[in-house]
């Protein structure tokens, strides 16, 4: 099996400072990966790399494209790495607002992406919008209220929509609970574990909160100062803990 | 006179607007950046249309000046009273006689010629703008050819209005390749800028220079289901009595009454001298 994005090496530095170095990881179709680390620990580095929102410095990211097979996106034209950011791969911000156009409408919003690859039928692009916005639990008759008339959990999940209606393959998440409450965090992480289980997607979910990476992450890897730390399976990272950090990591998680 | 140099300004600065000219007419609908000069007049007033008309006049051009269509209007009448006096270049109100014509907001009603040049005053040329207002990102989208936010906003209009509600600048697809801001000209107009005379925009606080060259492709955006459409107020002119030149709404007075007049001057002063009479014109005479 060819895995969907091989990543090779990849090394950021900030000037003398590192961002994060060395990280090699293949990720398969279907698979969830989570990065898991404290603040300043490179993880959002790493993402914004693979992303292709940043140039690393070394390293290759060979994404399985439909059209060419395995191709490293690094190195490829800008052109054509855009093209895939707006079709075989999503990305979630944090803050919804930096991933949503605030001043347009949620059909809108949903709507973009499709145009963007040049869909031209309004009926078309509507009936889609308003299907995603179902499936993410947001009533049909927000389609045409801006994203600021929303609160911060449905504008996360309008995020999401926008993000999946081109049918992605790989999608990129920072931190995609961060800022909600629990409630609202546990209604949004079930969401997407049924549309990842759904739609088969593979999944690169950086966060600090365990909790969400043992719901949805079937593989975890650990950051600490720009280098993996420890990587395996979910379960057995955080039950079985090895490294020093890791182990500091999991006992430091709250208890209600 | 002549404290001036011809057209105002320096032979220097004419030649820099011509280099930008000429590019963007090899490059249709291609934004050229331009070193924009301090002009006699205020922003907004047309200091970019006034700049590419004085890197385009000739002495033996004939110069017209429209606002919104009308040869009378302030800024027409200030325009062409400006190049009267620093280019002593003759003008008309006529656009058949006019090489030259400056224009704010309309394209004339009467057919262009291949020996014309018409330029155009733009506010804001680049037709992103409101929708993303980084220049850096409206620059990568051009020359990416990632387009489809403008569909976004005829989208919004659709959902909002149940029809694309954009009734001016209304956004334009040039040779296939670039998405241009035709300037505020009403739709109506839009399927007239594939025409046989050179379109020249000019864009003095922006900066920028753009071109369509005669009979070139220029295509108004549009959904499949929802298709474009050049309209028009459905009157005839109350004066001249024509149904196929775009019109301007007069309120009379606070009864309710009002009037529909043709926006270009010169097109109903000319019908209404071969005989043709509108709805008022009638009224007053019977």
């Amino acid at each position: 099996m060819t895995p969907l994005l091989q990543v090779k090496g990849i090394e950021k530095r900030y000037g003398a400072r590192i961002g994060c170095a060395d990280v090699s990881f293949d990720l398969f179709p279907g698979e969830v990966m989570g990065i898991v680390g404290e603040s300043g620990s490179g993880k959002s580095t790493l993402l914004n790399c693979m992303a292709g929102h940043l140039e690393p410095d070394a390293g290759q990211v060979i994404f399985d494209t439909r059209a060419d097979g395995p191709v490293d996106t690094v190195t490829m034209s800008e052109p054509v790495r855009r093209m895939l950011g707006r079709t075989d791969w999503a990305f979630v911000h944090q803050h919804a607002r930096d991933g949503l156009r605030m001043s347009v409408s949620a059909g809108g919003n949903i709507g973009e992406r499709l145009m963007a690859v040049g869909d031209r039928h309004y009926g078309d692009i509507r009936d889609r919008a308003i299907d995603w916005l179902g499936r993410v639990e947001i009533e049909e008759s927000r389609v045409d209220d801006r994203p600021s008339a929303f609160s911060g959990g449905m504008q996360q999940r309008l995020q999401i929509a926008r993000n999946l209606v081109t049918g992605p393959r790989l999608v990129f998440m920072d931190e995609p609970t961060g800022g909600l409450d629990v409630s609202v965090q546990a209604r949004l992480l079930d969401l997407l574990r049924g549309l990842v289980r759904e739609m088969g997607l593979s999944a690169i979910i950086v966060t600090h909160d365990l909790a969400v990476v043992r719901l949805l992450a079937d593989r975890l890897m650990v950051m600490k100062s720009g280098h993996v730390v420890e990587a395996g399976l979910t379960d057995q990272v955080l039950d079985d803990p090895q490294h020093a950090y890791t182990q500091l990591l999991v006992s430091s998680v709250l208890q209600v | 006179m002549n404290e001036y140099n011809f057209a105002y300004l320096d032979e220097q600065t004419k030649r820099m607007i011509r280099r930008a000219i000429l590019k963007g007419l090899a490059v249709p609908g291609y934004q050229v950046p331009f070193a924009s000069r301090e002009m006699p007049m205020p922003y907004g007033w047309g200091t970019g249309g006034v700049q590419v008309s004085a890197a385009t006049l000739t002495p033996e051009d004939t110069f017209k000046v429209i606002d919104q269509g009308a040869d009378d209007t302030t800024n027409a009448v200030s325009i062409r009273k400006f190049f009267e006096n620093t280019a002593g270049v003759e003008t008309t109100e006529e656009t058949e006689k006019a090489t030259v014509i400056q224009t704010r907001h309309r394209i004339p009603e009467a057919k262009l010629r291949e020996d014309q040049i018409i330029v155009y005053q733009v506010p804001i040329p680049e037709p992103l703008r409101f929708l993303e207002p980084r220049e850096t990102e409206t620059r990568k989208m051009h020359s990416l050819e990632e387009y489809g936010l403008m569909h976004v906003k005829l989208y919004e209009d659709i959902s909002q209005h149940g029809a694309i509600s954009t009734a001016y600048a209304y956004p334009v697809k040039v040779l296939d390749r670039y998405v241009m801001d035709p300037s505020p000209i009403p739709k109506f107009d839009n399927p007239k800028l594939e025409m046989d005379a050179i379109q020249l925009f000019g864009a003095g606080r922006e900066q920028r220079i753009y071109a369509v060259p005669p009979h070139t492709k220029v295509v108004s955006l549009d959904f499949e289901d929802y298709p474009f459409e050049a309209t028009k107020a459905d009157h005839p002119c109350d004066l001249c009595g024509a149904e196929d030149s775009y019109l301007d709404e007069v309120i009379m007075d606070d009864a309710g009454n009002r009037m529909f007049v043709c926006s270009d001057t010169d097109y109903c002063r000319s019908r209404r001298e071969a005989g043709h009479v509108g709805r008022l014109v009638e009224e007053n005479t019977a």
